[in-house]
């Protein structure tokens, strides 16, 4: 792991800030842009190098959901468990998805493909039921299919390493 | 762009970008919130920018994209300036189209505009709309009007003249008189008045204050800060400034949730931006007040949302809520007094001290000013966001502005206030939407999220819903909260499952009482809310699931029953090939079919791919004993019956 980096990030936060304890949370906002999740050795080296006990690093990472301690899948998918998802049947999608991959929502499947998480409001609910993949917002209102999107998702992969 | 070094400089520039901006002139604007983006809207901006340049109109005609218009339902969606006219449901095939016959022509394409529910009727133009026509824009009509990106768009329409003006001809005890006069109540969910707030910060001395705007958008079913903020970053930073001249704020903070990816790029924009200008920075328009602003970035827990958690967090700390007193204004940010407003409140300053209180006053009812942005989702025809003036009632919204409930379908109650609200039930549709009234229905405004269920929706299955959000959510700081609300939806769990003892009733409701009397923060005092106003106005619907062992609204997975009907089914097997758990036998044109209860999980799949509604959902887990039931879903199929009837 490329502990330069971590340093160069922790350095574009202290430089600037004058509060009284150091800005850890955009510290590990930043660090999770970079990897995609706060691996352990950069959680180790951020505590020395901050002098933050690395349990206060923890608690804090923990606390926040946006925080992952565990690498997620290379697509990640969100699922929105939002009020108006959840009168639109957000449940029983959520079922589909668990079925389908194979997987529990906080999990990853075997070949690190696809990572499920149920997430708080989107703040989409026009659209309700919502799910969004990497980027992307999807409204499931009347579509029975929620595999397809899954499986058109693998076949571009799969043209893509072709 | 030059830093404005004087007030006169300012006005300078607002004349200059005015006339390169004349009311009248050709534009399209494309609304391209979160949602319109998520709709194709990015498409349709593509497909309207092609089209005008092929017919050499991009030099005449503005094409803008814009934040969301708030009729999210009919996204994508454009609106053709100057005349007015409302296009819905686009796609890029149909642009072409539409340049031609409305831009060059001057015709209405009436396909594309809006029709009623029946088809009777259509809508040109965006004025006639019943969705709009009920409703008192004051802020969101700029969200029409505004590229979000563009500081100029917004200084043309009045852009941070209330902040010149106060800066310029009132005194810092003038703003906060004015601000009190309006009667502007908190919009973030506790309704505290503005005015006094700003006074308590006003009367503190310290070397350094700050003033803070509460983004953590959290309560799930409402989206209207993300939309203020996606879609005029610069109303917020403009309230803020004039806030910070009142209380004699340094510097500021805008806390915005992470998961709200544009509003975050938007507002980082026009920081950027005022601050290029030098609207925030040192010595403000060549006077003596300085102040700069910066953003922080939630990481997602909805304790946030309470003002001492969020300034923790702030902090770079576990956002955890602390006792109150000292209140912020006294004791926030790192000590200092802060002031801390949610964004629809900031987004409502520039206006009242440009229009002055008694305009903002005048509107709303006795004790709640002004108009509210409602989120209005769920069961409804016109979702979308929706600004009405206080004191509309519940009845108006749903059927007036959100055109009532969709499928011919009954409306059940009206779920306001997010996680800390509760379900108002059909009969009371009548109630004025205020502050006060909300609050003595047992529920609260919060910040204007209204989920609308209609008779599908099951009510226990809403209260478990909201404590399995509120036990996440807890911050585990008090014992009544982290302890109480897992014991709460252990219970209604029990309940939804068909376990639930009579006893259960009055254990979750003095849980309930026990919960809101001794929390710490207003997340725990207030998280009983969803399971005492059920508990209060639909009571019938435990009894049943605790009686019975039914779920009326035929939703609780372990109260219910899937059953075919055979003179419906036309036998195609599509059920029986979306079965996952293989519970369903039968043979292609055989009229055969038949779902084996003990084996089925209640996914809803076969329901969900019958092309004629043959499958239903039947309330109770098993069918009937004297087999009636049974024997109308296979009357052939002998063995079948027979495990029906016989399983347990």
């Amino acid at each position: 792991m490329d502990l330069k980096r971590i340093d160069e990030i922790i350095s574009q936060h202290t430089d600037t800030h004058d509060g009284a304890y150091p800005p850890v949370i955009p510290i590990l906002q930043d660090i999770q842009s970079e990897y995609r999740w706060l691996p352990e050795p950069a959680l180790v080296h951020t505590a020395k190098r901050l002098r933050v006990p690395l349990v206060d690093l923890y608690g804090i990472a923990t606390f926040y959901q946006s925080f992952r301690l565990t690498p997620p899948g290379e697509h990640q998918i969100n699922l929105c468990m939002g009020t108006a998802c959840h009168v639109e049947g957000a449940p029983l999608i959520l079922g589909k998805l668990e079925r389908k991959l194979g997987i529990k929502a906080g999990e990853v499947t075997e070949d690190g493909k696809f990572g499920l998480d149920e997430v708080r409001c989107v703040g989409c609910c026009a659209l309700a039921p919502v799910m969004v993949v990497d980027e992307d917002y999807h409204s499931l209102k009347g579509k029975k299919d929620v595999g397809k999107i899954i499986d058109e998702k693998r076949k571009s992969d799969e043209k893509v390493s072709n | 762009m030059e830093r404005l070094t004087s007030l006169e400089k300012f006005h300078e520039l607002q004349s200059t970008v005015r006339a390169e901006r004349p009311e009248d002139r050709p534009q399209v604007i494309i609304s391209a919130g979160t949602c319109g983006q998520a709709r194709g809207a990015n498409g349709v901006y593509d497909a309207f920018r092609d089209a005008l340049a092929e017919r050499n109109l991009s030099e005449k005609v503005e094409l803008k994209r814009t934040g969301c218009h708030g009729y999210c339902e009919v996204e994508p969606n454009a609106l053709v300036l100057p005349q007015g006219v409302f296009y819905a449901h686009l796609e890029p095939k149909n642009i072409a189209e539409i340049v031609d016959e409305t831009i060059v022509n001057g015709r209405v394409v009436e396909k594309y505009v809006v029709a009623n529910a029946d088809g009777s009727e259509h809508f040109a133009l965006a004025q006639e709309l019943p969705f709009y026509r009920r409703q008192q824009r004051n802020l969101l009509t700029l969200n029409t009007l505004i590229e979000p990106t563009k500081i100029e768009d917004y200084l043309a329409l009045d852009g941070y003249a209330a902040f010149a003006k106060a800066l310029s001809s009132m005194s810092r005890p003038e703003v906060i008189e004015e601000m009190k006069r309006s009667g502007l109540r908190g919009r973030g969910g506790g309704g505290f008045p503005t005015g006094m707030k700003w006074e308590f910060c006003y009367k503190e001395q310290a070397d350094l204050k700050y003033v803070v705007c509460n983004a953590d958008e959290g309560d799930p079913g409402a989206y209207m800060d993300r939309s203020l903020l996606e879609g005029n970053p610069h109303v917020v930073i403009e309230g803020m400034l004039i806030g910070a001249y009142a209380v004699g704020a340094q510097h500021g903070y805008i806390y915005v949730r992470d998961e709200y990816p544009i509003a975050v790029r938007h507002l980082q924009i026009a920081i950027e931006q005022a601050r290029e200008l030098g609207l925030l920075g040192e010595s403000i328009l060549g006077t003596d007040f300085s102040f700069d602003l910066q953003m922080s970035r939630g990481a997602g827990a909805f304790v946030c949302g309470e003002e001492t958690a969020l300034l923790h967090s702030i902090e770079s700390k576990r956002g955890m809520p602390r006792q109150r007193p000292p209140f912020p204004a006294q004791s926030g940010l790192w000590g200092k007094p802060t002031n801390i407003n949610n964004v629809e409140t900031w987004a409502n300053v520039p206006l009242i001290v440009n229009k002055g209180a008694d305009w903002f006053a005048a509107q709303g009812t006795e004790q709640s000013k002004g108009s509210k942005i409602f989120a209005l989702v769920g069961k409804i025809r016109n979702t979308g966001l929706v600004e009405v003036p206080m004191g509309i009632t519940l009845r108006e919204l749903v059927y007036d502005v959100g055109g009532g409930i969709p499928n011919d379908k009954q409306i059940k109650a009206v779920q306001t206030g997010g996680p800390s609200g509760g379900c108002i039930p059909a009969h009371l549709l009548d109630l004025p939407v205020d502050f006060d009234a909300l609050r003595e229905a047992g529920s609260i405004m919060g910040s204007g999220g209204m989920v609308v269920m209609d008779e599908a929706t099951c009510m226990v299955d809403v209260a478990k819903y909201f404590l399995e959000f509120l036990e996440g959510e807890s911050c585990g700081k008090c014992t009544p909260c982290r302890m109480g609300t897992p014991l709460m939806l252990e219970i209604v769990e029990r309940i939804c499952d068909g376990h639930g003892t009579p006893e259960d009733l009055d254990t979750l409701e003095s849980l309930a009482k026990t919960i809101k009397n001794c929390s710490l923060c207003g997340l725990g005092q207030t998280s009983p809310n969803p399971v005492l106003s059920t508990l209060r106005y639909f009571r019938d619907e435990y009894e049943a699931h605790v009686y019975d062992k039914v779920c009326p609204a035929c939703l609780c997975q372990n109260l219910i029953r899937y059953e075919i009907d055979q003179d419906t089914c036309i036998s195609c097997d599509r059920c029986r090939k979306a079965c996952p758990v293989e519970a369903i036998t039968g043979e292609l044109k055989q009229h055969n079919y038949y779902i084996h209860n003990h084996l089925c999980i209640r996914c809803g799949a076969c329901e969900e791919q019958c092309p004629v509604s043959a499958i239903s959902r039947l309330p109770g887990y098993n069918p009937p004993a004297d087999g009636a039931e049974a024997k109308k879903q296979s009357p052939s199929h002998s063995t079948a019956v027979g495990s029906a009837g016989g399983e347990q």
